[in-house]
């Protein structure tokens, strides 16, 4: 018993522990103040603009640009990024794309969802969807895994006719994430999260209104990367284990007494 | 190892916790580049002979572009300079070669007088040839100086009538001059040639190409642009690697930019020390017609040419630009080969697998750009799980037997030794 006060002890102050780490955000300059979401896309890697998970981007485009936004997936999670381009009322047939890369901008593998979609001549709108891999806290620097950090959404017609260019689109974006859980835990962290340019932002004359490549952060700001569910599947297996100790113990040594041994032996 | 930075790193928290409402505001919005100056946008308006065409919602071309300057000069940012140049404005003749040097400036890149500006906008009538390269060489010229943003949005009905000086080239060059400027253009009413020759323009440097068929739409175009010229962006550092490691520039943590050839190598080189981590990531941009299969490779090289760690991109079909990047921790060092330097120079060399038919300039090189931070090494990882915990029905089942069969053979254990106890 004394065992499981012990346990139960340091899960209580594992839990305490988690609890400034999970409050330790900072604020996280919103590319459209506090108004809500952005209202534009920037055309290359150096002017993506940032958007939060749940938010939904909008932008107004032509047909041909690149369209690039920006936004911050953490351990643990599987984003998935959902655009919507309403197309002119008359246009021949396009292909659309979206493509995402990671902080390294190294292109990331959809898992599922149409990437590539081809709407039809005057079709009025189309919808492409990438689910991406989980995010996890560390992978080998030879593996080009998903790691905590910026991504980038990059949103352009791969095909399309001369006559089309330049044609005004409405596009949509927006990104949201599936908790992974503990399932995605790995060992090991980074030391910064994958963000381009994160080394020459600390430490520096701290400038306010400085252009950064990427500054949000998720809203809780990046986990520290210890805490997972795998402590409480690991202590409660541990507390069963002890019960079930105590249960074969007290079935194999009976009451205590072999049955016929003398009272006072 | 980690096994003991990790509760250090969570007793931090706290700490870090109280001490982020005072340190991180200011930290998390502080930037790259040091002090920018004002951001500065030239507009460039042709006003050749075809402006006067009534077809942007019954109006003149002229007339629908007039009206979205003076809605665009009323809207602009305080912290935005802003210059008009026309071209095509004052040349009637036929004469090609005084018509293709027909360019002026309206009104100067400088702090905006709303009033003046919108004065000289309204002498503005349809008048002569479309000169598209030499005002953009000159609406560049009236750019220079300063390290803010800086753009040029060019509005024009028609092609460039001044051939052979291909516009599209004009753009490249200027965009070569790495002075960090990008052209964006509009076509009014605009046929397939002109799409063709102004989305050229735009992909070249980097902008974007739209095409107006109406007076609000002009408006709300340009207007967005500006505002776009006044958001903060990092401005990057004009670099030039070389064909050889040892020749190779060092760079430090930062974001640059080169030109690279078809084919060529550039060599850059990072001094690492022990413990640290170099992430380095490259794009290079497709800023003319290439053929539809390309690669970009960049690779992470000892001094000694062995390679560490290399990113490789290959792509297919239209493409602004085919990016990647790479990661390298440089492990601890242990205290046994102290007499080795604590830093490392680490090579990295960039190589293209871009193509273009012949008759494509190949000159000057595509523009490259490199992000390359250098920060603390990652906790290493000893095991697949988090801290080597166990998770899930399996393991919570598999507990439970072990502990079961020890409290089994302790039960019987302690059965037998009282046996054993009482029989002697």
């Amino acid at each position: 018993m004394r065992a499981l006060r012990v346990l139960s002890a340091a899960l209580l102050a594992l839990g305490l522990a988690a609890a400034p780490a999970a409050a330790d955000s900072s604020p996280s300059p919103s590319e459209s103040g506090d108004t809500g979401a952005p209202t534009r896309a920037g055309t290359s890697f150096r002017t993506a603009t940032e958007v939060e998970q749940g938010q939904t981007a909008t932008a107004r485009a032509s047909t041909g640009d690149y369209l690039y936004w920006s936004f911050p997936a953490d351990a643990g999670l599987r984003p998935t990024v959902h655009a919507t381009v309403k197309l002119p009322e008359s246009h021949a047939a396009e292909t659309w794309q979206i493509d995402v890369y990671d902080g390294l901008r190294r292109r990331q593998a959809c898992q599922y969802g149409a990437q590539t979609r081809t709407a039809g001549a005057n079709a009025p709108s189309v919808e492409l969807d990438c689910v991406l891999r989980t995010v996890r806290a560390w992978s080998e620097p030879w593996a080009n895994d998903p790691l905590p950090g910026t991504y980038y959404v990059r949103l352009t017609a791969l095909r399309l006719s001369t006559a089309d260019l330049g044609q005004a689109v409405e596009t949509e974006l927006r990104v949201e994430s599936k908790d992974m859980g503990g399932a995605a835990a790995v060992d090991g962290a980074l030391s910064e999260p994958l963000m381009p340019g994160i080394a020459t932002r600390a430490g520096k004359d701290e400038e306010e209104d400085r252009a950064v490549l990427a500054g949000l952060e998720p809203e809780d700001g990046w986990t520290s990367g210890w805490w997972s569910d795998r402590w409480i599947w690991t202590a409660a297996g541990g507390v069963l284990a002890a019960l079930a100790g105590v249960a074969g113990y007290r079935l194999t040594r009976g009451s205590g007494r072999p049955p016929g041994a003398p009272p006072h032996a | 190892m980690i096994r003991k930075k990790r509760p250090v790193a969570g007793a931090c928290a706290l700490l870090a916790a109280l001490t982020a409402g005072l340190a991180f505001p200011a930290g998390a919005a502080a930037g790259e580049p040091t002090g920018q100056s004002a951001p500065k946008v030239n507009l460039v308006l042709d006003v050749s002979g075809s402006m006067r065409a009534k077809d942007i919602d019954g109006q003149s071309r002229m007339a629908a572009a007039k009206q979205a300057f003076n809605e665009v000069l009323d809207a602009t940012p305080e912290e935005v300079e802003l210059g008009i140049r026309t071209l095509g404005a004052n040349y009637p003749g036929d004469d090609r070669k005084e018509g293709c040097k027909d360019t002026a400036q309206l009104y100067p890149v400088g702090p905006l007088d709303r009033t003046e500006a919108k004065t000289a906008v309204a002498t503005l009538a349809p008048t002569g040839w479309t000169p598209i390269g030499p005002a953009l060489l000159k609406a560049a010229d009236d750019l220079e100086g300063g390290d803010g943003s800086k753009r040029i949005v060019l509005i024009s009905d028609g092609e460039d009538t001044c051939a052979p000086l291909d516009p599209c080239e004009v753009a490249r060059e200027i965009a070569a001059r790495g002075i960090g400027l990008t052209i964006d253009t509009l076509g009014l009413v605009p046929n397939a040639k002109l799409s063709r020759q102004l989305s050229c323009i735009a992909e070249a440097t980097g902008g974007t190409y739209t095409s107006v068929e109406h007076q609000d739409e002009l408006t709300d175009r340009v207007n967005e642009l500006v505002d776009r010229a006044a958001e903060p962006v990092v401005t990057p550092v004009a670099t030039q690697g070389a064909d050889s490691c040892d020749k190779a520039p060092a760079l430090e943590s930062g974001l640059f930019t080169d030109r690279e050839e078809f084919g060529q190598q550039r060599w850059y080189r990072v001094e690492l020390p022990a413990g640290q981590e170099l992430r380095a990531s490259v794009s290079v941009a497709a800023d003319r017609a290439v053929r539809p299969d390309y690669g970009v490779l960049l690779r992470a090289v000892t001094v000694h040419d062995r390679e560490i760690v290399r990113g490789e991109a290959t792509g297919n079909g239209r493409t602004d630009v085919l990016s990647t990047g790479l990661r390298y921790p440089k492990p601890e060092r242990d205290d046994d080969d102290s007499d080795k330097p604590a830093a490392e120079v680490v090579c990295l060399v960039v190589t293209n697998s871009f193509s273009a038919d012949a008759g494509v300039k190949t000159t000057p090189g595509l523009p490259l750009e490199l992000t390359i931070d250098v920060v603390d090494g990652p906790d290493g990882s000893g095991d697949v799980a988090s801290f080597g915990l166990g998770r899930g029905w399996w393991l919570l089942g598999a507990l439970i037997v072990t502990g079961f069969v020890a409290g089994l053979l302790w039960g019987w254990l302690s059965r037998w030794r009282f046996a054993v106890w009482r029989t002697n």
